[in-house]
């Protein structure tokens, strides 16, 4: 019993010892926090993902050394996309490294918005690439949160223009039914309000089908699209339910064409399951898609080739794994940005998110990432938080990803007064001031 | 308005046969040892991925030679068990030679079919009825080392005490199989018509819809009914169960083996998880949330009756089309009346269809009537 608790004794040095040693070289690094999903329900869309930003961040700190020098140390938690177990892993990793998480990436909407509350407290940034809150992007009121690239409001906005070009101008839309089948969550529920406005101002019937989490039981949703036959079905899906969704479509009959699917539907695990029934299937692109670019070059001479990605190497032209480098890749950018106005050291998320906040990337830097090809050029400001809102409609030919359509833009004659109003309103009710963005350099 | 409510009953119906094949699970353990099995719906997961992986031949996505190997190697060390199993109820009937050295002949004998099997498909995916064996075999050792490591310890504790330890079961089962298998959507293919028929064309417009691969489905869960009918009213076996299943100590009492019948009902269970995870393996894509549909049988069972195999079967039907005819018929109404947000209701309605009939029958539909004196 004595020579147990002697031992004990000894691990515990030596485990204070080791933590002390961590803690001195670990005081240039720069924390980054995943929060991910590599199990239950959406592991299918959240592993490649996840492997994405993971490969990202390695080869920075094996290409380039770490961001001007300083080394990024990456954790993951797994949430399961359970909002409860994200705000645990948030909690959790908010004050590590020596500066804290330098920003969260909840990658679930439901996340995004526990987190919006909590972020200015802590005061640490919330990229939400392509999802999140669609009035988030209004700086002035929500200053820590970057739906970079796209909301939800211009992801519907982009479908539906594509649906109204197709169908010869958006007056052909009047007396048309347009259904939505959407994940029954915070999430699925985003475009509801955009879509409204379309269908109030081009006279079509929307219909709101939802689906409970999470989304294997679809057989009533596709037998109301049966007896109802709408013209167009919007899918705002995640995980498991996208590919059901396909498959119930098979086995009503519904054709696949007609199918749009937001861009979080849009990649191969949605897909493939349904084997040849998701021909035909169009999604839209948060920018990129699938196939490999500048930067897969340099993934695979700095790691794949040494055995150090995560992936493997035939996954990494996959749509998440691209949307996943893209995400690290924005982080790390915004980082770099903060850093020429406070210097190359590790960065704070108040840092960070004057950083966000002032990116500014041009084609020629994305060229010089290694992102010709994936993006458009982008530009954050204190009013937008977006960025960019384009995006393109890709098709599923049986095999792989092809885009079908060319750039389109949201429209923010609509998007605005609707982002306005609705920032406008969160502000007013959770009591919070409003920057002047005029102000702002 | 009588086409979509016929279609949608249809769809129900069929749906609920699904429902009544992961219950048929839970009735089959509750009966024989009054154990609520949380774990049924990992094991219907663990079942489904298995199966799905050593037929899966998605390209770039193949397994790697070393699972082929370690499941033929239990396919094996299965065979082997089984043939060790029926050696020694013949030794102990009559005197033969050296047990010790048959036991070792057949346990190699066994690894020797494994590896030969390993080494036949080891390069490529195996065809179907190999993959169903070895999974069956597999959900046979499950059953075997859940007897022997967690039931046997826990004989003569609380129900609650049983019931916890399924729910840790369940948990290591849904980690274990993503571990081993990955978690990626993989599917099973069995062949089945995926586009859908019309019926009675001339009498509705449009016809009626039915999937052929829920009536498969059906057909399947009706013969597994009947041969479990069979197996617990006609065979020795089935009425030592029975007689487990009335009176633990009385049972044993007579000379009943509690530990063999444990084992065999988790092995039935087992199979029946097989069956059902396939079919809904071959609808949905093998994931994670095939697990999650054991939520479902919930209801079944409350409104069936915890012990009753015909139960379950009426319980999924009512459950099923219930379900779809409130999602599609009542959902509008309700929103329409109490002017609500909106969502789907069907989720929350099973168990409210299936609480209004615990008022009147406490103990479910079919379910033993439970008289107790004080």
């Amino acid at each position: 019993m004595r020579l147990g608790k002697a031992a004990l004794l000894g691990v515990a040095i030596a485990a204070a010892g080791l933590t002390v040693a961590a803690s001195a070289q670990a005081q240039n690094e720069q924390f980054i926090p995943g929060l991910v999903y590599r199990t239950g329900a959406y592991a299918p869309n959240g592993i490649p993902f996840a492997n994405g930003v993971a490969d990202y961040y390695a080869l920075v700190n094996e290409r380039d050394g770490g961001i001007n020098g300083v080394k990024i140390l990456y954790e993951e938690c797994d949430t399961g996309y359970a909002t409860d177990r994200g705000v645990e892993c948030y909690e959790r990793l908010k004050n590590k490294g020596p500066t804290g998480a330098a920003y969260f990436n909840p990658l679930s909407t439901g996340i995004t918005f526990a987190l919006t509350e909590k972020a200015p407290v802590d005061k640490i940034p919330i990229i939400s690439m392509g999802y999140g809150r669609s009035e988030s992007r209004d700086g002035s009121v929500f200053q820590w949160n970057f739906p970079l690239l796209g909301t939800y409001w211009s992801a519907a906005d982009i479908i539906m223009q594509h649906i109204g070009l197709k169908e010869g101008g958006f007056d052909k839309l009047k007396g048309k039914k347009i259904a939505l089948v959407y994940h029954d969550s915070p999430y699925g529920k985003e475009p509801i309000a955009l879509l409204e406005q379309r269908a109030k101002m081009h006279g079509f019937e929307f219909m709101p089908l939802p689906v409970t989490h999470p989304g294997v039981e679809q057989k009533a949703t596709w037998l109301q699209i049966r007896q109802k036959r709408p013209d167009y079905v919007l899918l705002w899906g995640w995980g498991i339910m996208n590919s059901t969704a396909i498959k119930e479509a098979v086995a009503v009959g519904y054709p696949r064409e007609k199918i749009f699917g937001v861009w979080w539907s849009g990649a191969e695990p949605d897909v493939r399951p349904a084997e040849g029934g998701a021909k035909g299937y169009q999604a839209a692109m948060l920018q990129h898609g699938a196939g490999q670019f500048g930067v897969h070059a340099a993934l695979k001479k700095y790691l794949y080739d040494k055995g150090k990605g995560v992936a493997k190497w035939e996954e990494t032209d996959e749509v998440l794994y691209n949307r996943g480098l893209v995400n690290a890749m924005l982080g790390v950018e915004s980082i770099r940005t903060a850093m020429k106005k406070y210097g190359n050291k590790p960065m704070t998320g108040e840092q960070v998110r004057w950083g966000i906040e002032h990116l500014d990337l041009s084609a020629a830097r994305l060229k010089e990432l290694g992102f010709e090809g994936m993006l458009q050029p982008l530009k954050v400001t204190c009013a937008d938080h977006e960025g960019t809102r384009a995006g393109r409609i890709q098709q599923w030919d049986g095999k792989k990803w092809v885009v079908v359509s060319d750039w389109y833009q949201s429209d923010d004659k609509v998007i605005k007064p609707m982002v306005d109003a609705a920032a406008k309103k969160y502000a007013a009710e959770k009591k919070l001031p409003v920057r002047d963005c005029s102000k702002e350099s | 308005m009588l086409g979509p409510f016929l279609e949608t009953l249809i769809g129900g119906l069929l749906t609920g046969v699904l429902y009544s094949l992961v219950a048929l699970g839970f009735v089959l353990i509750f009966k024989a040892s009054g154990v609520f099995n949380f774990a049924q719906g990992a094991m219907v997961l663990f079942a489904a991925l298995t199966v799905a992986r050593l037929t899966d031949e998605i390209d770039g996505k193949a397994l790697g030679l070393e699972h082929f190997v370690i499941a033929a190697a239990i396919l094996g060390a299965a065979l082997a068990l089984i043939a060790w199993y029926a050696w020694r109820e013949y030794v102990a009937r009559g005197s033969g030679p050296d047990q010790r050295r048959k036991l070792a002949l057949l346990a190699a004998g066994g690894a020797l079919i494994g590896g030969v099997v390993a080494f036949a498909y080891g390069k490529g995916a195996w065809p179907l009825w190999l993959a169903l064996a070895a999974t069956a075999s597999i959900m046979g050792l499950l059953a075997y080392a859940i007897e022997r490591l967690v039931l046997r310890h826990l004989v003569n504790q609380e129900g609650i005490i049983l019931f916890m330890a399924t729910l840790g079961i369940a948990n290591f089962l849904d980690g274990f199989g993503q571990t081993l298998w990955g978690s990626d959507i993989y599917t099973i293919n069995l062949g089945l018509p995926k586009n859908p028929i019309f019926l009675f064309e001339e009498v509705f417009p449009g016809g009626l819809l039915v999937d052929p691969a829920e009536l498969f489905a059906a057909g399947i869960a009706a013969v597994l009914v009947i041969v479990l009918a069979v197996f617990f009213q006609k065979t020795r076996v089935g009425r030592a169960l029975r007689a487990v299943a009335d009176d633990h100590a009385a049972a044993q009492s007579v000379g009943i083996p509690l530990n063999t019948i444990w084992l065999i009902v988790w092995t039935v269970a087992g199979l029946v998880a097989l069956a059902a995870g396939v079919i809904w393996g071959a609808k949905l894509g093998v994931q994670f949330s095939i697990s999650l549909i054991a939520l479902k049988a919930l209801p079944v069972l409350i409104l069936g009756g915890f012990t009753s195999v015909p139960g379950a079967i009426i319980g999924g039907l009512i459950i099923g089309a219930g379900e779809k005819l409130s999602e599609i018929f009542l959902a509008p109404i309700l929103v329409q009346a109490f002017d609500l947000a909106g969502g789907g209701i069907e989720n929350w309605f099973a168990y409210m269809l299936a609480l209004v009939f615990l008022l009147f029958r406490p103990q479910g539909l079919f379910g033993e009537r439970i008289i107790e004196r004080v």
